[in-house]
């Protein structure tokens, strides 16, 4: 049969997809054709920049062929072997059984009995559910489609995720500047053009957009960061890690230790208080709370003014470097690309991180945020002149639930208890928990203040006794996850389902496997990289695309569709008419597309034929709208962000904090906990729990160890897949036939340690213990290791043993489960502190 | 017609390693009749990226060169393949022939580049076409350089004046990667790093950054000289390898420092503190 070339997307960009006989034989990048809408040009410095026109990828889905027809693809429906759901369940051998190959019947039958008994015997709350992302890409076939219709619709307990990138920005950041609905980083309409004509210097603080592409956009914006140097625009690096963009690109490399870019914060707010060199009229005008903080950085509240000098000690950068980093940032136009939307580097994800993230925000503000070339800008990687008033949903747009924005009915979930992900494993073992906050707090500020229990007090409030796992694995994306080994291994869990595309970490400790296809399996809509709600207007491409998702080949082994998986189950507990409505997946699709602005300019069944359409970008004439610029200027929010509550009113010039400016002294923390040492209503430093700092813990680990997310992998979902990437070395290292996770290592603690290049390591903690490749470097700082989390193999030594060593390199065993600080329930992975010795087996 | 050739601007390259990626997926269990055989789906690397530290922290860089076969004008291996087995096309590619070149395992060494690897279970050698057979299909260019993000390699019409490649070896910064051989490669490069100087200056009676203190630098007769940015930090770039150069900081007020390194490797002084004269 004569090739076919179909439309895809994934989480690292659209694909054309070539299909031979049935079996995909390449993938490529979409390149765009004439009759596709133009390409911006941005004119600046008299230069003209315009894009490639054809859709980047991500590194990992190049070789997303190999993901797919992997041979750690579930192929088969499975049953744990001594697991009776009539009899003993043996839940002690979760983790280290053998798997049984079922029929479908039998497997959706097992499940739905089980859910229908538990909910019999404890109540609906008794099941909980949870995604991950994102290990497929598309609105209909995906974590907030099929999944959330599913268990709204049958009722169930909510699992809270925690804002696991950007735990800072959000426990934190919102507190200073609101912008809660983006869970408290700012938008970034226009900022590529309004850097390539205005800023003079970039400050990359703990951000790595090369390796991160900024969540889901390819690498778009690699070819910016090149423009802005090939106009002499500088990058300073602030990380502990000399990170990719740094090795590339970085005029000036700044590594402060893990946990202590607050103090170097502070240092650089007393310098310019000192100096004068800050914009008084913007502090004046736009912030409040200013007094209180230029005392406090002065000493005049603690005696301990924030020179320099207090914070080189602390970071171990010397003081006349963080003097001149003031005054550098003070004397040019500079913008701040911070991590608070994924945080590559670790500072948004460690000890206290809130206090970080709170204090760029205000940094930025004494330089006038939204002046041209001046903001926060994500990475430099987003903003390019692209057109928002065209509609898409993207997968966050209707919360949980993306059939809600086309269904007849919405599903409403009757159950209202609420497990906190985080604190899954105590919740399951040692119950009763309670945590603060909901989650991903996108619709106020006060959200975060709400405290919860598990179980819910009262008649509706029951322990798990079901978890339904769609997709992934927190073992090397959660912190302490031995923790998970010994939850799956509770008698309490009476029933564990596993539904994925690939054995993943976790997989081992299901008790029945449901083999779910790929997207490429099946056809879907959507638009590439869009999350929508939270993620709104963050836009890191050079262009938008809608794909119309082509069904490329059947589904293999005895894969199905999740959509097809939920149907089966929904059909067996007596809602299958409810749940489709009698809509067959074209038709979902088809009403996707009715709602987004496609129609406006292509009929459905030209969509559907050619597979993806280009939105034209802003045309020359159309305005620029630059976020914070309209605060900066004092007029009405002009940015075309929907969700900004005061934008349309005659508040629109405000931000949503309760003062509308940007607070020094956070009004709504001083409402909420003025007391709270841990954050504080005016942030600070505060020393790490677990950092370098923690005497009695560097005793025995004297290495502070950061996990920021890979390059090479999109969490778990590529590595351990694409066995391809194993051929990169910095992903995995192949030595004795093994593919080993890098651990990277200055040549002084490596030299102290007898450790040399390519040796296999032990690194350690009380948490647990894994086994790496020693790859021994300048880039670190001495003093620190560097891994990334995400591996996708969890190889213990001794299986279903909690505990084990662990020679797949799932780094987030060592990671400490404690919260951010008391009252923000984030991750603080990068606070870590290890001991790496040679590993003699 | 066209003669094909590329030029790779290492100053873009990000170590994205799409270049590789897109390669495998091209040519891992596919084959192109005439053109080459299926590489197999593990093992081979049509074009290995090589990456590259230099410096000392905290002053450190890192390159990346990707290295495809350089279809070289005079190139060994067709001389050394017996029967023909490898030809040069009047559009330039060079290709081994996948009938004829079965059994000549020796051709793997006949590269100076090592690009040429051996396909074991079908018991030929096997390399880079340049996805010859896309192109006389029509299409633009190498899976490569339509995977790379930056525009880091760049292919074209080394015979049309206009083209990129064209006009980037006219300025005549472009250079084979091993200049040695003289094999005439037709994949040349910008941006190759050399070897690099580097340090910072601080004015020890102040704990301040030196900014702009003239820093000279000189090899025999040869010299060059900066200053210090706002940092105090100065940097050479492009040197020879494992050459003595000398460097000489002269800031007025202070005593004048002399520095003889070589450079074996990238190499950053650290930090230099100037005393008061």
């Amino acid at each position: 049969m004569a090739e076919q070339i179909l439309t895809q997307c994934t989480v690292g960009g659209p694909v054309f997809v070539h299909v031979e006989d049935g079996k995909i034989s390449k993938m490529r990048p979409i390149v765009f054709d004439d009759t596709d809408a133009p390409s911006w040009t941005i004119e600046a410095r008299g230069r003209k920049f315009t894009p490639p026109r054809k859709t980047t990828l991500q590194s990992y889905v190049v070789a997303e062929r190999m993901r797919i027809y992997s041979e750690n693809r579930i192929k088969y429906p499975y049953r744990r072997k001594t697991f009776d759901p009539h009899g003993d369940r043996h839940p002690e051998m979760r983790g280290k059984d053998e798997y049984i190959r079922i029929s479908w019947d039998e497997a959706l039958d097992t499940v739905a009995e089980e859910m229908r008994r538990i909910r019999k015997s404890y109540g609906p709350a008794a099941i909980t559910a949870m995604t991950s992302s994102h290990h497929n890409w598309g609105l209909l076939h995906y974590k907030f489609g099929p999944f959330g219709r599913f268990f709204n619709m049958l009722g169930y307990t909510t699992l809270m995720d925690n804002p696991d990138s950007w735990e800072g920005s959000h426990w934190g950041a919102i507190h200073t500047w609101g912008y809660f609905w983006l869970l408290g980083h700012c938008d970034n309409y226009d900022m590529l053009e309004d850097a390539l004509n205005n800023t003079e210097q970039v400050i990359f603080w703990s951000v790595d957009p090369n390796s991160s592409s900024y969540q889901y956009w390819g690498q778009e914006s690699a070819i910016w960061r090149i423009w802005l140097r090939e106009l002499g625009i500088k990058a300073i690096f602030i990380d502990p890690y000399c990170n990719t963009t740094a090795g590339v690109l970085g005029d000036k490399w700044l590594a402060p230790r893990p946990g202590t870019d607050a103090a170097l914060a502070e240092a650089i707010a007393y310098v310019w208080i000192t100096e004068g060199t800050y914009d008084k009229w913007f502090v004046e005008n736009r912030t409040i709370g200013f007094e209180e903080f230029r005392k406090h950085i002065l000493g005049e509240d603690d005696g301990v003014p924030r020179t320099p000098g207090w914070a080189a000690e602390i970071c171990d950068i010397p003081a006349h470097n963080i003097t001149v980093l003031a005054r550098e940032w003070a004397a040019k136009k500079t913008m701040l690309a911070t991590g608070a939307m994924y945080g590559t580097g670790g500072a948004v994800r460690a000890t206290y991180a809130t206090e970080w993230a709170r204090l760029m925000v205000l940094l930025i503000a004494m330089q006038g945020l939204g002046k041209p070339g001046v903001n926060v800008w994500g990475g430099a990687a987003m903003g390019a002149p692209l057109d928002f008033s065209f509609q898409m949903p993207g997968y966050g747009s209707a919360g949980w639930d993306t059939f809600a924005l086309i269904a007849r009915k919405k599903a409403e979930n009757s159950v209202s208890q609420k497990v906190y992900r985080l604190l899954l494993p105590e919740a399951i073992l040692n119950p009763p928990i309670s945590w603060i906050g909901e989650g991903f707090c996108g619709q106020s500020i006060e959200q975060q203040f709400v405290p919860h229990t598990y179980p819910e007090p009262g008649p509706n409030g029951a322990e798990i006794r079901m978890i339904h796992r769609h997709g992934g694995s927190f073992i090397s994306t959660m912190t302490e996850t031995n923790r998970w080994v010994r939850m799956y291994q509770s008698p309490k869990l009476e029933c564990v389902v596993m539904q994925d595309c690939h054995w993943q970490s976790e997989t081992r400790f299901g008790d029945i496997v449901l083999p779910a296809s790929t997207n490429f399996e099946h056809a879907d809509i959507c638009e590439w990289a869009n999350a929508g709600g939270y993620g709104e207007g963050d836009c890191g491409a050079n262009h938008r695309v809608m794909i119309y998702e082509k069904k490329c080949i059947e589904p293999l082994w005895e894969s199905k569709s999740d959509w097809e998986i939920y149907k089966a189950l929904a059909k067996r507990l007596g809602f299958l008419e409810e749940y489709t409505e009698g809509n067959s997946e074209e038709d979902w699709i088809k009403k996707i597309f009715n709602i987004s602005s496609l129609p406006k300019y292509v009929s459905y069944e030209e969509f559907k034929k050619k597979g993806y359409f280009v939105v034209p970008c802003k045309s020359p004439e159309q305005k620029r709208t630059v976020s914070n610029r309209w605060y900066y200027e004092g007029r009405p929010c002009d940015t075309p962000n929907s969700l900004n509550p005061k934008k349309g009113t005659n508040k629109a010039h405000e931000l949503a904090t309760y003062s509308g400016k940007i607070e020094f002294v956070s009004q709504s923390l001083t409402k909420f906990d003025p007391n709270d040492e841990e954050r504080p209503p005016m942030p600070r430093y505060i020393p790490s729990w677990e950092g370098h700092e923690t005497k009695e813990l560097t005793a025995k680990y004297p290495l502070q160890m950061i996990t920021p997310h890979p390059r090479y992998s999109y969490h778990t979902h590529h590595d351990n897949k694409t066995l391809w990437l194993n051929d990169i070395p910095q992903h995995r290292v192949k030595k004795d036939g093994y593919a080993w996770w890098p651990i990277r290592i200055h040549p002084s603690d490596a030299e102290a340690r007898s450790i040399r290049q390519d040796d296999i390591v032990r690194v350690y903690n009380d948490r647990g213990a894994v086994l790496c490749i020693a790859q021994v470097t300048e880039r670190v700082r001495p003093g620190l290791v560097h891994s990334y989390e995400s591996s996708a193999s969890y190889d213990p030594l001794e299986p279903g043993k909690a505990g084990s060593i662990d020679r797949g390199g799932c780094m987030n065993l060592l990671a400490p489960s404690r919260m951010l600080s008391r009252n923000a329930p984030g991750m603080a992975s990068n606070s870590c502190l290890v001991e790496v010795c040679k590993w003699e087996a | 017609m066209a003669r094909y050739g590329m030029v790779i601007d290492i100053n873009k390259c990000t170590g994205c390693y799409n270049c590789f990626l897109s390669c495998r997926d091209e040519f891992a269990g596919n084959e192109y009749k005439g053109y080459s055989a299926a590489q197999p789906m593990e093992g081979q690397n049509w074009i290995p990226v090589i990456e590259k530290e230099r410096g000392q922290y905290p002053k450190v860089k890192v390159s990346y060169t990707p290295i495809p076969c350089m279809h070289c004008d005079d190139a060994p291996c067709i001389k050394m393949a017996q029967n023909g087995a490898i030809y040069r096309r009047p559009d330039g590619i060079v290709i081994i022939d996948p009938a004829k070149a079965k059994g000549q395992k020796e051709l793997i060494s006949s590269c100076p580049y090592r690009v040429i690897e051996w396909n074991e279970q079908k018991q030929v050698p096997q390399k880079c076409i340049l996805c010859a057979h896309m192109l006389d299909k029509g299409e633009k260019e190498p899976r490569c350089v339509e995977s790379c993000p930056t525009g880091a390699l760049m292919f074209g019409d080394l015979d049309d004046a206009g083209s990129e490649v064209s006009r980037l070896i006219a300025t005549g910064k472009t250079e084979a990667l091993h200049g040695g051989y003289g094999i005439k490669e037709k994949v040349r490069y910008m941006g190759l790093p050399g070897k690099f100087i580097a340090g910072t200056i601080i004015y020890g009676d102040r704990d301040a950054c030196a900014e702009g203190v003239a820093v000279a630098l000189s090899r025999d007769s040869e010299g060059w000289e900066v200053k210090t940015n706002a940092f105090g930090d100065f940097e050479f770039e492009g040197l020879a390898d494992n050459t003595e150069y000398t460097v000489r900081i002269a800031a007025a007020g202070y005593k004048e420092q002399t520095i003889t390194t070589r450079t074996r490797k990238d190499t950053y002084l650290g930090e230099i503190t100037l005393k008061r004269s």
